[in-house]
């Protein structure tokens, strides 16, 4: 056990001297959990709308003002015309136009229907179908309010209606931010793993340091172990500056499962991911190498992972890509035990899968390392 | 006894097109400065990674200190000190972290062989605390040796340890080199420099991949065949191309100030004259008889090699 002391004593002093890696490894998990959460936010807000009023009616305000007091739509303006409105949405002033018939009022009250116009800047697709299905949905609201008053008022007519109440269960305000941070904690994680350690072997490669090393009698698994352990234990601390610090104290996010099984699934995936840096410095031969092979494959492990976009949404051959990837399991796993409470059982299925990828990753990395020395 | 010893051991690189070392054999006795001279590319550095376990050779055999290079590796990386000729200590550790670090993978430490290494670790001490990376050149190369020593090695690799180094600490670290010999260090030093050959007991000249010659400087200057001049005047460029074309001119090349040439046997220059010049284009002419160096014997047998190779 000496040699691998000697070697962890070396590898901490080199690590605590750097200058540049250091502030990184503290300051990384700060910036990036206080900024991303805060702006890779999918909640549509601030759609602009133009309203189109021909009616000038009590009906037609008490729509407007429904619209309006939801805070998603700004208005953009009250125009007479519809290609007033249009003029609107080609200055990209608005974003969508609701158009109300004349006589909207009186139709409604008297024939029992009425057609509104609602036009959309399809540009932004994300925008335009949300914008479209909310102001719907404000419109169906606002129809089923018309509704009630009738039958209200005319009690022989049989109208029947379902009310639909949705109960949002683990993030009850579907705070987005509660959903991100423990992905985003995941990605941080992974970037320590994957880059420090590789990079780390390559500079020995490159300067020529590791020659000096295998001239000497230190056995190979104590020269790699000497390697893993420090970034492993980066790992650990980076995570739980992100979690404790930012993810509890800043945003609130206290982790409804174990702590003790978090973190025993973070020391696991660490293994992993150290394991593929390991991998990637055994077949580079300078930092430049190293740090592109890895930024390309960090790259997909973070956009194939289910962080940003549902992987249920992917078509199947991507889906299967997103599973082939050590960070979807362990963004699943911190989502399901600080969001959910899952326990041991639940997340077995991770646990058997991540295993299966450090003795991968890490195997690899050993046999072609032996070959290239 | 011999401490070292290579058995026609062949590497070629990119499966095969660069024959790097081509059936080599040698031997160094315990306690010798051993001198492997040769210019860039020779092989000289992969004859080292081979002995120093670094390498696998394609073929052959090689022994350091009774162990084996394929089979007792891990034997010869307890005994063999290895300076590559490229810095490589850590940057970012100080002279005595270095130091410190590179005794304990040895199982050792700097008292137990400060007696080893003391002349030369003097000179560092003032800067012991200074990171490695910020050393000068002559520096960093006494801190290299003193790395590769710490562990008081049987047999010590120097990989053009003078390479990019002034000439003071040359010389210095040529005096150094004496002094560990007489602590019974077979030392094995590889330069492009020819005029160290002289401080080696034996040398091996290497070109291409192949030995050339194996003896001490002394005899290899002897076998030199031809008598040797050295001719200058004032125009040095267009008097090589006169003797190259000379029919009575065996060899001809430039060397520092003078050329050096060597005539056909049939004629005879002991007169040291420059009759034999058919041209009055140069004056100022000088010649004078001189004793071959290493150097003159190296490009007289390259150039055998070549002969022998076309």
């Amino acid at each position: 056990m000496r040699p691998l002391k000697i070697l962890l004593i070396k590898e901490f002093k080199q690590i605590f001297r750097d200058k540049t890696l250091l502030p990184l490894i503290f300051a990384l998990p700060l910036i990036q959990l206080l900024i991303i959460p805060l702006a890779a936010d999918y909640e549509v807000k601030n759609i602009n709308i133009s309203i189109v009023d021909n009616d000038q009616s009590s009906y037609s305000e008490e729509l407007t003002s429904k619209v309006l007091a939801t805070g998603y739509f700004k208005l953009a303006g009250y125009s007479h015309s519809y290609k007033e409105s249009f003029k609107q949405i080609e200055t990209d002033k608005a974003d969508l136009i609701l158009e109300i018939p004349q006589n909207f009022e009186q139709n409604l009250s008297r024939n029992g229907f009425e057609k509104l116009f609602i036009a959309v800047n399809a540009i932004n697709g994300t925008k335009a179908g949300l914008g479209g299905s909310y102001l719907s949905s404000i419109i169906a609201d606002f129809n089923h309010k018309i509704n009630t008053e009738i039958v209200s008022t005319n009690i022989n007519s049989e109208f029947k209606s379902i009310e639909v109440t949705s109960l949002n269960w683990f993030n009850p305000y579907m705070n987005y931010k509660i959903f991100m941070v423990p992905g985003i904690l995941v990605i941080l994680v992974t970037m320590v793993g994957a880059y420090m350690c590789g990079l780390n072997i390559v500079k020995e490669k490159e300067i020529g340091t590791i020659e000096q090393i295998n001239v000497s009698p230190i056995k190979k698994h104590h020269y790699i172990l000497g390697k893993l352990i420090p970034f492993w234990i980066i790992g650990i601390v980076v995570f739980s500056i992100g979690f404790f610090i930012i993810g509890w104290l800043v945003y609130g996010i206290i982790p409804v499962g174990s702590l003790l099984l978090l973190y025993s699934y973070l020391a696991l995936f660490l293994i992993a991911i150290l394991g593929f840096g390991l991998l990637v410095s055994t077949y580079s031969e300078t930092q430049q190498q190293a740090m592109s092979v890895s930024f390309f494959f960090v790259m997909m492990f973070i956009l194939m992972s289910g962080l940003f976009t549902s992987i249920d949404a992917m078509p199947n051959w991507a889906q299967k890509i997103a599973y082939a990837n050590p960070v979807t399991y362990f963004i699943e796993v911190m989502r399901m035990v600080v969001l959910k409470g899952s326990g041991l059982a639940h997340i077995s299925k991770h646990i058997f899968i991540m295993i299966g990828f450090a003795l991968l990753f890490n195997t690899w990395a050993i046999i072609n390392y032996r070959k290239t020395s | 006894m011999q401490d070292v010893i290579v058995q026609n051991i062949s590497k070629s690189f990119d499966d095969g097109k660069v024959q790097a070392l081509d059936d080599i054999s040698f031997s160094v006795e315990k306690g010798e400065l051993f001198g492997l001279i040769g210019p860039d590319g020779a092989g000289k550095t992969t004859l080292f990674r081979i002995l120093t376990t670094l390498l696998l050779a394609d073929c052959g055999t090689a022994s350091v200190n009774d162990s084996k290079v394929i089979n007792d590796y891990k034997e010869i990386r307890s005994k063999v000190g290895y300076m590559p000729g490229k810095f490589s200590l850590y940057q970012d550790l100080t002279v005595e972290e270095n130091l410190n670090f590179f005794a304990s993978i040895f199982k050792t430490s700097i008292k137990e062989n400060y007696s080893l290494i003391e002349d030369i670790y003097v000179q560092l001490e003032p800067f012991k605390n200074r990171r490695a990376g910020k050393l000068s050149g002559g520096m960093k190369q006494k801190l290299a040796l003193c790395c590769a020593l710490i562990h008081r090695p049987k047999v010590l690799f120097l990989d053009e340890p003078t390479t990019g180094v002034d000439t003071v600490s040359r010389k210095e670290f040529w005096e150094m080199l004496k002094r560990l010999k007489k602590e019974g260090i077979t030392i094995l030093v590889s330069t492009p420099y020819m005029d160290e050959a002289n401080l080696c007991e034996r040398i091996a000249l290497i070109q291409k991949g192949k030995i050339l010659s194996i003896d001490t400087p002394q005899k290899i200057t002897e076998k030199y065949p031809d008598k040797l001049f050295a001719i200058k005047s004032d125009n040095m460029s267009g008097l090589l191309k006169e003797l190259k074309k000379n029919d009575k001119i065996k060899s001809a090349f430039s060397f520092g100030e003078y050329h050096h040439i060597s005539f056909n046997e049939e004629y005879k220059a002991d007169h040291l004259d420059s009759g034999f010049l058919n041209s009055d284009d140069f004056k100022k002419i000088e010649i004078k008889s001189i004793m071959p160096t290493v150097e003159d014997c190296f490009i007289h047998l390259m150039s055998i090699e070549e002969n022998y190779e076309n």
